[in-house]
């Protein structure tokens, strides 16, 4: 990994792995590393995910009930362990949308402003 | 298998999953298998941290930190056996100490008294600071009035706890008994056992014939009769009938050891006899107890008191002239049940807390010693990936897991040894009955250990927080630190130990030398050889079967005791006199207050000022060797039928006539209580020197002496002189005693060095536990100061060998070490000397002939410190020079 590498990817906020992971698994179950996959295929790579730290979250989802696992097979036939978003978590990641757009949408807020007042 | 158990299996298999299916990735991508696996285990970061991160969310995390902590510390205890036993020896003594202390404190100063709503219970003190009397006791009509003041639910005199014969049994014997108005049981609430209480408004005149008794006279005299109630007692010759038995537990509110073990409770309205006539200006109820109403508070009912005892002054004149001072004082019973012990019990407390600070302290000196001995463990272990904060918790919880030890050794010594230590408190501690481990105890000793786990779990934590990872890892396979932040910390523990040191042993120290004073005090009598026998003759309700009734009645029983003393085997000298006569061995309410009336001088007896009456047969004096100072002593023909004379002692002489001449000068002597109606008046003859017969702390107050033969008493003390047999004299005693009547009892001998050297229980008490407690800070300060330089000795062998390679003398090398020492020890003196003066100040009243900052303790004790540390210091320093410089150099 090259510092210039490092430089482009942003660290997630923290509590926001819960939400994507949630938002992944709306596509269908999956196992742990096709997550992992998805979240940085699907931010461009800006996401960058220390792999390890999923499997603390996926198990803190579980235990609240927002996800479910279970003994699969994966596309080569193999035995992996498939991650599926339960009802539970299908309303949380709704609440949770919603909550971020409007985290996303006041921060937006508070620095437009400020960046007006810096171009003019 | 638990459900984590089964979630980190899985996480196990999903792991390993992960990793392959990242390392085919790679392979496609077309690295090469090693370098795919590589990788792949670089971009799912520390699997360890993983797990653990992951069965954190499936465990109450600190819980099982905790349980990991403590297996970890245990283990780390058991590896170190020698420091383990010290640090827990150390921590067990101390929690054990303080714990002990704890118990008494709460016993006698926190808990509220064992009766319903106890707040609401007050002693009523009459004070005439006009004419110097204190607490000087209550007549009957004014008990009636605070009964009527509507201020009170209950009022009750006590007619002073004393002892009176019963007999019946196999031999007569004295049973403690209190006589108290017939609420008295109401007053504190408690009921007894078997029967029934009396009634609190029997209006029956003089005492009723109902006796309650105790639990223990139930069980020692009638063998736990169940008909018991069926019963009478013979008490002074007068019959009362049983009514009740009081529960096991069941104590008075007293000061004394006498107060509180009544055995007989006798209900009395105080105005029929033995009674004298009840009058205003007699005040012969030596105290009262009272129950508030509910919803009136202490400050409230005082200034209703206030207001009543001036509305009785505008009405009784000639009784309550404003001269006299009248007042009346309500004081919380707590309060004066416990008397003044609190200051003693508070000065243990905060000593015995001390000592186990500095056990604390002591405990965090070793463990910084041995964290120092393990910062290259912390430092890999924080280079692993332990967090700063598991680290400093582990080292908490090894603090904690140490004290938890300590702390249960603690109370296991102090529950096996908690009959030897009750035994050797003093008696007439109040409340001793009460002490016990009760769970407020309890509670004290884990908040202790706590506590304490924490002053010297924090220290090593402190420094782990700080710890420099590289400067650490860098250092050799020694393993030290050695910074300069952690030898500073431990300097910093030593000077404080020095200092609570010093104060503890400056109060030892005046403690010390008060006793010593105390001990040394010149008494003016002799209690060498001398033996006190107690009898009492019965004071029947009805005078008229009173054989004892008047002095020429009393006298032939007198003189026949003295008699058939004499011929008692190693007797040389017999006299008698009532129990006030005995030196340093009777109760304030043995005193005979008489108001004294100067022929010339006179003022209405209410005006008088008050001074003590003690009645003894012409021997006495001569017995207990006091110096006859002018005029003559008492003879035998100064009997009832020859003028009336006194000797008083040489305060009293020098008070009311400073510039000589008492003797001849005639005083008019009316007992304050017994109301004695003798208005002939008594010539005093002889003045005697002064002799500390009230209190060895202090000079005593005037005094008159009057003949038995001329004035009546029926507490008698029969005093002994010669070679006697502590165990043989009093049986022969009694035999004599009761060949003469055989209904009286004997009881009470002791010799009178004894009853002197008990006077001083209390003060020994706490002098020896406060000595005892310096004596421990002196020895761990010591160990401390030890400890911290044999470490620096270790530290600087290697540069002692150079400066010995280089020329220096041994006996630089010497100064150099011994300086280190004793500056840390001077320096702690110096802190000490300032927290001493303060400590001091507050425990003025506990001190005798000693000032607060008597410099010769002040001195003496710095300079035992100073010793102790030059001593602990000289061992480490001796090493140092020994130090051999080429091993020293070559050793690495």
């Amino acid at each position: 990994m090259s510092t210039k590498e490092q430089r482009e990817r942003i660290e997630l906020l923290q509590g926001t792995l819960d939400l994507l992971i949630l938002r992944t698994l709306l596509l269908g179950p999956t196992h742990g590393h096709a997550i992992a996959k998805a979240i940085e295929f699907n931010s461009d790579e800006v996401l960058q995910v220390e792999q390890g730290s999923l499997y603390p979250a996926l198990h803190r989802l579980i235990k609240r009930g927002w996800i479910s696992s279970e003994a699969g097979t994966s596309e080569h036939n193999r035995r992996a362990k498939f991650y599926r978003l339960t009802a539970k978590g299908r309303r949380q990641l709704a609440v949770e949308t919603g909550k971020w757009d409007k985290l996303a949408g006041a921060i937006g807020q508070i620095l437009r402003p400020a960046e007006q007042e810096g171009e003019s | 298998m638990n459900r984590r158990e089964r979630m980190m299996e899985d996480l196990e298999q999903a792991i390993r999953e992960h990793i392959e299916r990242e390392t085919e990735d790679n392979v496609e991508r077309g690295m090469s298998r090693d370098e795919a696996r590589y990788a792949a285990v670089r971009k799912f970061g520390n699997v360890t941290r993983v797990q653990e991160d992951t069965r954190e969310v499936w465990s109450f995390v600190w819980l099982e930190h905790l349980w990991q902590d403590s297996r970890y510390a245990l283990r780390m205890l058991c590896k170190s056996p020698g420091f383990t036993a010290t640090a827990v020896l150390t921590i067990a003594l101390g929690i054990g100490a303080t714990t002990a202390i704890f118990s008494v404190v709460d016993a006698t100063l926190l808990h509220p008294l064992p009766y319903p709503q106890p707040e609401q219970l007050v002693s009523i003190q009459d004070d005439l600071s006009g004419v110097g009397g204190k607490d000087v006791g209550i007549s009957v009509p004014e008990w009636h009035d605070l009964e009527r003041s509507g201020i009170f639910e209950y009022v009750s005199p006590l007619g002073g706890a004393g002892s009176v014969n019963l007999t019946g049994a196999s031999q007569p014997t004295r049973a403690l008994f209190l006589g108290e108005a017939p609420n008295y049981f109401a007053l504190l609430g408690v009921e007894p056992r078997l029967g029934r209480a009396f009634h609190p408004e029997d209006h029956t005149p003089g005492f009723n014939l109902e006796a309650i008794i105790s639990d223990g006279l139930w069980k020692r005299a009638f063998g736990s009769d169940p008909n018991i109630l069926a019963k009478s007692l013979r008490l002074d010759n007068d019959l009362y009938r049983v009514v009740g038995v009081m529960p096991a537990g069941f104590h008075d509110p007293g000061r004394t050891a006498v107060e509180r073990n009544v055995e007989v409770w006798l209900a009395n309205n105080f105005d029929a006899p033995p009674s004298p006539p009840p009058l205003r200006k007699s005040r012969f109820l030596p105290e009262a107890i009272a129950r508030i109403k509910p919803g009136l508070t202490m400050a409230a009912a005082q200034n209703r008191i206030d207001a009543l005892v001036a509305s009785l002054q505008q009405e009784y004149p000639e009784d309550y002239p404003p001269q006299s001072g009248w007042k009346v004082r309500l004081v919380p019973l707590a309060e004066t049940v416990v008397g003044n012990v609190r200051e003693s019990l508070i000065l243990l407390l905060g000593a015995v807390g001390l000592v186990l600070l500095i056990g604390c302290l002591n405990v965090a000196n070793l463990l910084l010693a041995r964290a120092s001995a393990r910062g290259r463990e912390m430092a890999v272990r924080q280079a692993l990936g332990a967090a700063r904060g598991r680290l400093i918790s582990q080292l908490l919880t090894e603090g904690l897991i140490l004290s938890l030890v300590g702390g249960i050794a603690g109370l296991a010594i102090l529950l096996s040894t908690k009959e030897f230590l009750l035994r050797i408190l003093p008696e007439g501690l109040p409340r001793l009955n009460e002490v016990l481990i009760n769970w407020s105890v309890l509670l004290f000793a884990l908040g202790a250990t706590v506590v304490a786990g924490a002053i010297f779990g924090l220290a090593p934590a402190w420094h782990a927080g700080r710890a420099d990872l590289t400067a650490a890892l860098k250092q050799k396979g020694r393993g030290s630190t050695g910074s300069g932040q952690q030898t500073r910390a431990r300097r910093l523990l030593v000077v404080t130990e020095f200092a609570l040191s010093l104060v503890l042993l400056i109060a030892a120290g005046l403690l010390v030398r008060s006793f010593w004073d105390l001990l040394t005090v010149r008494l003016g009598f002799n209690p060498q050889n001398v033996m006190a026998v107690h009898t009492w003759l019965p004071v029947p309700n009805d005078p008229q079967t009173d054989i004892y009734g008047t002095v020429a009645q009393e006298a032939p029983f007198l003189r026949e005791i003295l008699r058939r003393g004499k011929t008692l085997p190693g007797v040389e000298e017999v006299a008698l006199g009532d129990q006030a006569s005995v030196p340093l061995g009777h109760g304030q309410n043995d005193l005979n207050p008489y108001p004294l009336i100067i022929e010339g001088r006179e003022t209405p007896s209410n005006q008088s000022p008050l001074v003590d009456g003690l009645v003894v047969t012409p021997e006495y004096f001569h017995l207990l060797g006091m110096t006859l100072l002018g005029g003559r002593l008492f003879g035998d023909f100064d009997d009832e039928k020859a003028p009336q004379v006194v000797v008083i002692n040489e305060a009293l002489a020098r008070t009311y006539w400073p510039n000589g001449g008492a003797l001849g000068k005639r005083l008019s002597l009316i007992n304050a209580r017994g109301a004695q109606a003798n208005a002939s008046w008594t010539t005093v003859v002889g003045v005697i020197a002064d002799a500390r017969t009230e209190s060895l702390a202090e000079s005593n107050p005037p005094q008159i002496y009057l003949s038995l033969y001329q004035r009546r008493a029926k507490d008698l003390a029969i005093f002994l002189r010669g070679r006697l047999d502590p165990a043989a004299t009093p049986v022969e005693v009694r035999k004599q005693v009761q060949s003469v009547d055989p209904e009286l009892p004997v009881f009470g001998a002791q010799m009178l060095n004894e009853t002197v050297s008990a006077s001083l229980s209390e003060r020994r008490f706490s002098m020896e536990m406060i000595g005892l407690f310096a004596l421990t800070a002196l020895l761990l300060a010591g160990l401390g100061i030890y400890g911290v330089i044999s470490y620096m000795v270790s530290e600087r062998t290697h540069e002692i060998g150079i400066r010995l390679a280089l020329g220096a003398q041994r006996r630089n090398i010497l100064q150099m070490v011994l300086r280190q020492g004793l500056g840390l020890a001077i320096a702690g003196a110096g802190v000490g000397l300032v927290g001493a003066l303060i400590v001091s100040h507050l425990m003025a009243g506990l001190l005798y002939g000693v000032r607060p900052t008597d410099p010769v303790t002040f001195a003496g004790v710095a300079l035992l410190l100073i010793g102790v540390a030059v001593l602990a210091c000289y061992l480490p320093a001796r090493r140092a020079i020994r130090v051999d410089p080429l091993t020293a150099l070559r050793y690495e």
